[in-house]
């Protein structure tokens, strides 16, 4: 295949909108099951079946609420889901020969884009008129952040969010692939929930700027959801070549700069890792222009940790797939031109790297997408017991070791979806108030 | 191949296709390309005294994403000069020697008037009329279609006049805007008539536009009842054909059945019950003249499997429509579902828990999915279940041997007969619901 890319078009969304036909169509097909195997899937819980069959009926505000009120952030999650594991994944006609699953995040996002992008109308939501006189503050305007000041400011809270980076939404507005979620469509979401009220303080790093003791002062209690940090370096010579990067610098790079200033055209790009996001570090090289993209992995396809639809949607792109190797130099006259890696094999139940048998890639770019950081210092800093992995020890609804703080997010969980960051908030949410209010 | 040919009321077809009396056969064109498609005969659109139509005329039901299950219109007889019609019908006869052109005609009710159209349809080369006592919009507030047939003595009378001045066989259309369509059936033999048809279309509104409040079809922001016909009115046809079928006073009646047929199955159907032909619109409106080359194929093949001869398969079900207290009252059958094909979607718990007889029950599987189990001593034997389950054979209705004959309700309540143990409503369930709360 010849095709150029980089110029537009294939940042198209990839899973674009439904026509009122085709939505009308699809939530027909729903079965409207008993006790619903999607809704059990999902992480917040949305009652599927109910919000389809509004759809079917024509009531499409009442099915965007009923997907809202159960996840704040349904319009990105509606994008950004791996519908595919979970809610449509669960779907029972999965089993029935001849069907497909029902396209549950393209009709959430039927029901959620009227509400969210079509300004004016009456409010879905709204915090109370009389506040209850108290206050949270909230560590990282990221999905978890969001999940838990949404439900906080419907019951009646002052909530203010602190923010490290100079635009809201952490990861939604930097870190998701372009085409499943523009920057400009997360910050849309972001304006829409700070219709509820919730106080904004952005360019402000908690623990630098601000202290956490500070911030524990001020607030009747904390809720932390402050994601994870950099994917750190890999500690290979070559590392502080030009060209060498975090793939999340990178895709942070694509989603805030007009893409004719990140092409990749003519590019050879090598991405490290084999998860989820080194898969959106090689789809969105292709999109970029990347002549030649590859994907490289220390260990097998078997042991990828990206989902099946992504690695395919990466298969598709035309993307390499080196495995069973393990990045040992990065070589160039000041900015990157080989990438050396050496052979492993898993031995004995180990992965072995052979340093004596090493092959060389030509590449004008290495992306590090091999896990974030856990922010083990943040949370010790606040004095936050940390478990080994460095994520903050918490209860089932977040609740910290210290007193009045709770956490959720990715820097508790260790990184999973959008969707389960909103619940963890929201739950969090639910407890802080029960907290405060005994 | 089998031999399609048939016969209504002395009127012979190479088929029993037919299109019924409406907008597909409102010109020689459309009945020419109509045969050209192969059907066996046609209706022509009918014939009376000049008339003008509104704009809008047609609205439909969609249902669930599938267009147009019903349609209703308030179209009304055809708006072209007599003499134009008559004259493609000429053309047409002498093309077409071998499809059966039947005419159909409404006028008011006097009887010159009527012996002058029948005559002009006669001697345009029409196989047959057919006399529109059915059409329930506009023309029945001018004394004329459904006005005419839900007065039995008025179809008696106007079937008279009409048998007293035609040469060829005369098919009665009747209305189904009636209470008990034997009366009407009756009236139309009592009056000559060869056979009837029907059933016309039903006394509809078929939806209102909730952004306006105007009912559809919308004629400058109002409607006005129309004729409701298609897939959903099927069921109501069968019905009243089967009554006429199995009326001592009509029976062997010839009839030529419409209402909602769109395959060759549906054609079946009808002519299980007694039709020798079968009249369709609203889905050659939907489709086209083209979709009788798959009822002509699909009965074709459907007979030679059967080994069964179109004649043989006319009436063979109407012994089976019987009165309810005939029916057997000790025959038993239980749900049963098969757990290999059951993808666990909990539709057959909540339809039979909340509709029905709370004779299913279900859990949380080990699996995630949501296991489903009939409670035997419980099951009535409804359907419901069945009905609802989306998955092909998964539950089916067995039937339970017992050691109880036959016993109807007729004997039954004359003490000929002894009822076979049956679930008993148990009281309990109500009870500890109450109990609960």
């Amino acid at each position: 295949m010849t095709t150029r890319r980089g110029d537009g078009p294939e940042f198209a969304e990839l899973k674009p909108p439904l026509s009122k036909d085709e939505a009308l169509a699809e939530a027909n097909r729903c079965l409207y099951c008993y006790d619903a195997p999607c809704t059990r899937a999902c992480p917040t819980h949305i009652d599927v079946p109910a919000f389809i069959k509004k759809i079917a009926s024509g009531n499409l505000r009442g099915s965007g609420k009923k997907i809202l009120e159960a996840n704040i952030l349904g319009f990105s999650c509606a994008r950004v889901c791996p519908t595919e594991e979970l809610c449509e994944g669960a779907c029972v006609l999965n089993d029935l020969h001849g069907h497909k699953p029902i396209a549950i995040g393209k009709l959430q996002r039927y029901a959620t884009d009227p509400i969210v992008l079509e300004k004016g109308g009456r409010p879905l939501f709204s915090a109370p008129d009389n506040k209850n006189g108290r206050s949270v503050g909230i560590v990282g305007a990221g999905p978890s952040g969001f999940g838990c000041a949404a439900e906080l400011c419907q019951r009646g809270y002052d909530v203010t969010i602190y923010e490290a980076a100079d635009k809201p939404g952490g990861l939604n507005t930097y870190g998701v692939a372009d085409y499943k979620l523009s920057q400009q469509a997360g910050l849309a979401e972001v304006e829409w929930v700070q219709q509820l009220g919730a106080k904004l303080v952005l360019n402000t790093r908690v623990g630098e700027d601000v202290s956490f003791d500070e911030l524990a002062e001020k607030h009747d209690a904390v809720f932390v959801g402050v994601g994870l940090g950099p994917v750190p370096a890999l500690g290979i010579p070559g590392e502080d070549l030009d060209g060498s990067q975090d793939v999340l610098e990178f895709i942070a790079e694509l989603k805030s700069k007009p893409k004719a200033e990140c092409s990749l055209a003519g590019k050879t790009v090598a991405v490290l890792g084999g998860g989820n996001t080194a898969i959106d570090g090689v789809t969105q090289s292709t999109r970029l222009g990347a002549e030649k993209v590859y994907l490289v992995y220390r260990r097998g396809a078997g042991e990828m940790g990206a989902y099946e639809h992504e690695v395919e949607l990466a298969k598709l792109d035309g993307v390499e797939f080196v495995y069973w190797a393990q990045p040992v130099e990065i070589a160039g006259n000041g900015k990157v031109q080989t990438l050396r890696c050496a052979r492993t094999r898993v031995d004995g139940g180990k992965l072995v790297v052979d340093e004596g048998d090493t092959f060389e890639l030509a590449v004008d770019r290495v992306f590090r997408a091999t896990g974030q950081a856990k922010l083990r210092d943040f949370f010790k800093s606040a004095g936050i017991d940390v478990d080994a992995k460095g994520r903050p020890v918490a209860d089932e609804d977040g609740k910290t070791s210290r007193d009045g703080v709770w956490t959720g997010g990715d820097c508790r969980n260790g990184g999973k979806e959008v969707v389960n960051a909103v619940a963890e908030g929201k739950t969090a949410a639910i407890a802080i108030d029960r907290a405060l209010s005994a | 191949m089998a031999d399609l040919k048939t016969n209504t009321a002395g009127i012979e077809s190479p088929n029993p296709f037919w299109l019924a009396s409406a907008p597909p056969t409102n010109t020689g064109d459309q009945v020419m390309r109509a045969f050209d498609a192969g059907w066996g005969g046609a209706v022509w659109k009918t014939l009376g005294e000049p008339i003008v139509n509104t704009w809008s005329r047609y609205s439909a039901i969609d249902y669930n994403g599938m267009k147009m299950i019903g349609l209703n219109n308030i179209e009304l007889i055809t708006d072209r000069p007599l003499e134009v019609n008559l004259k493609e019908i000429v053309e047409v006869k002498k093309r077409y020697p071998k499809n059966a052109l039947i005419v159909s005609l409404m006028v008011e009710s006097k009887r010159e008037t009527w012996h002058e159209i029948v005559k002009k349809a006669c001697d345009a080369g029409a196989d047959g009329l057919e006399l529109n006592f059915g059409c329930p919009h506009g023309m029945s507030e001018r004394g004329m279609g459904a006005a005419v047939g839900q007065v039995p003595d008025y179809t008696c009378q106007i079937t008279e006049w009409v048998k007293e001045a035609s040469t060829v066989p005369v098919l009665v259309k009747l209305t189904p805007n009636i209470t008990d369509v034997r009366y009407a059936a009756r009236a139309a033999k009592k009056g000559g008539g060869d056979g009837v048809s029907l059933i016309n279309t039903i006394n509809s509104i078929t939806g209102i536009d909730l952004d306006t409040f105007a009912p559809r079809p919308t004629v400058a922001g109002k409607s006005s009842h129309g004729g409701y016909c298609g897939p959903a009115v099927k069921p109501i046809a069968l019905n009243m054909i089967a009554e006429i079928s199995r009326d001592p006073e009509t029976y062997g009646l010839p009839i030529s059945g419409i209402g909602g047929i769109s395959t060759w199955r549906d054609a079946a159907e009808f002519m299980l019950l007694g039709a020798s032909t079968v009249q369709v619109c609203t889905a050659v409106m939907h489709y086209g003249f083209r979709i009788v080359e798959d009822m002509i194929d699909g009965l074709s093949n459907f007979l030679d499997e059967k080994d069964m001869t179109l004649a043989e398969l006319i009436g063979a079900s109407v012994k089976r429509v019987d009165d309810w207290k005939n029916l057997d009252l000790n025959y038993v059958v239980n749900a049963s579902i098969n757990q290999d094909k059951c993808i666990g979607c909990g539709l057959c718990y909540t339809a039979c828990n909340d509709g029905a007889h709370q004779a299913i029950g279900a859990k949380r599987g080990d699996n995630g999915r949501t296991d489903v189990w009939v409670i035997e001593e419980n099951c009535v034997g409804c359907n419901l279940c069945s009905l609802v389950c989306p998955v092909d054979n998964c539950i089916s209705m067995k039937q339970i041997p017992t050691d109880a004959d036959p016993c109807t309700w007729t004997e039954h309540t004359g003490g000929s007969g002894k009822l076979a143990p049956r679930p008993q409503d148990d009281q309990h369930r109500v009870t500890e619901r109450m109990n609960r709360s």
